[in-house]
């Protein structure tokens, strides 16, 4: 029933440092959250951008020296899109994300709790009912894919790209909260 | 130690920090960062141990390859109610357990109501993460950093019915705040 204590105890580490970090930014909170998706507050996509882009080029490079091995999921779009859609929904109707939600149950949040509750039922209900549906969740299959694979380069021109793109972003993202915060209310 | 006890920490500090974890799961646990294979692993768990012939008919274990047993996500999970614990305690930051401001000017006052919800909410947003096989984590960010196209093709999604439902919801909300601002 449990695995070795050595991987729990890893695990027990990284999902501490996970948890204090996603309270620390401020997005085990709800407005953090929803204020994301009316485009009003850009902390969510600043944070995910920015671990997107220092873990991918750390990681690439440790894979290079043969010190991490990838675990690519498979593209199953069907899955993937649909997945995402629903999940979408979910995240701004709870304010939470799972990683955020059960972080927030060290904030003695309520809601999080109430969200954990349904998502343990939820993915009773997923498992139950994937089977007459599984056979649509298999579409359009493309096995392992990757983005340097598809756009036939290396990772660290992708991850490169990627980088500008962000910072990019984050540029004109930080201009406007600025512009809008010193511009007195009319 | 003033870092420890501040409330928030710039987005640009935690993105990066969070980017460093991700080289630690994937070179030292050889594992990548995620939380909601965790639940159905517990489901796995229980309906085996409650009903196992029945457990062994569910294509979904097999089709996902959902771990028997208990170990890194498990670990994770512990973990992460611990680091919020710790990190909210360090700050005196009491907001998680109060509603959400934004909550009530949308929704009203009632924990029942708001606890109703966020149950039905949650069913939603694991049904779509382990449809899509991953999170915010798992797909959102340990995959989008390998540059898989299932976590670009999942945070696309997500972000895009995550906009479509917020503006919905919110529409005449933030209309009432904007002009109470100005």
């Amino acid at each position: 029933m449990f695995e070795s204590l050595s991987i729990i105890s890893l695990g027990l580490l990284s999902g501490f440092v996970f948890g204090f970090l996603l309270q620390k930014g401020g997005v085990t909170k709800y407005e953090v959250i929803v204020k994301q998706f009316l485009l009003q507050d850009f902390t969510v996509l600043k944070t995910m951008l920015t671990a997107i882009v220092v873990g991918g080029f750390g990681v690439y490079f440790l894979e290079g020296q043969g010190l991490a091995k990838l675990s690519i999921k498979p593209a199953i779009l069907v899955a993937n899109i649909g997945g995402g859609l629903i999940f979408g929904v979910g995240m701004v109707l709870l304010g939470l994300c799972p990683g955020t939600a059960v972080a927030a149950l060290g904030e003695r949040n309520g809601r999080a709790f109430f969200g954990t509750l349904g998502m343990l039922t939820g993915a009773w209900i997923q498992a139950e009912t994937y089977g007459p549906i599984s056979g649509c969740a298999k579409w359009v299959d493309l096995g392992s894919l990757t983005l340097s694979q598809v756009l036939k380069v290396s990772p660290m021109v992708v991850l490169t790209g990627l980088a500008a793109i962000s910072v990019s972003l984050f540029v004109a993202i930080e201009f406007f909260e600025r512009r809008k915060k010193s511009s007195p209310a009319r | 130690m003033n870092l420890l006890r501040s409330k928030q920490w710039s987005p640009y500090l935690v993105g990066t920090c969070l980017g460093i974890l991700t080289w630690f799961t994937f070179g030292v646990a050889k594992k990548a960062l995620g939380v909601s294979t965790n639940f159905s692993q517990v489901v796995k768990v229980a309906e085996t141990a409650v009903a196992p012939e029945h457990a062994k008919s569910v294509t979904y274990f097999t089709d996902y390859k959902v771990p028997t047993a208990f170990g890194w996500e498990a670990g994770i999970f512990i973990g992460l109610i611990i680091g919020g614990l710790v990190a909210s305690w360090l700050s005196g930051d009491t907001s998680g357990t109060k509603l959400p401001e934004l909550w009530t000017q949308r929704f009203g006052t009632s924990r029942a109501k708001s606890s109703a919800l966020a149950f039905i909410a949650g069913i939603i947003l694991i049904y779509g993460a382990r449809l899509a096989g991953g999170c915010t984590s798992g797909h959102g960010i340990s995959g989008s950093l390998q540059l898989a196209v299932s976590s670009w093709a999942f945070f696309f999604s997500l972000f895009a019915s995550g906009l479509a439902t917020a503006f919905l919801l919110f529409r005449k909300t933030t209309l009432t705040t904007t002009t109470s601002q100005r």
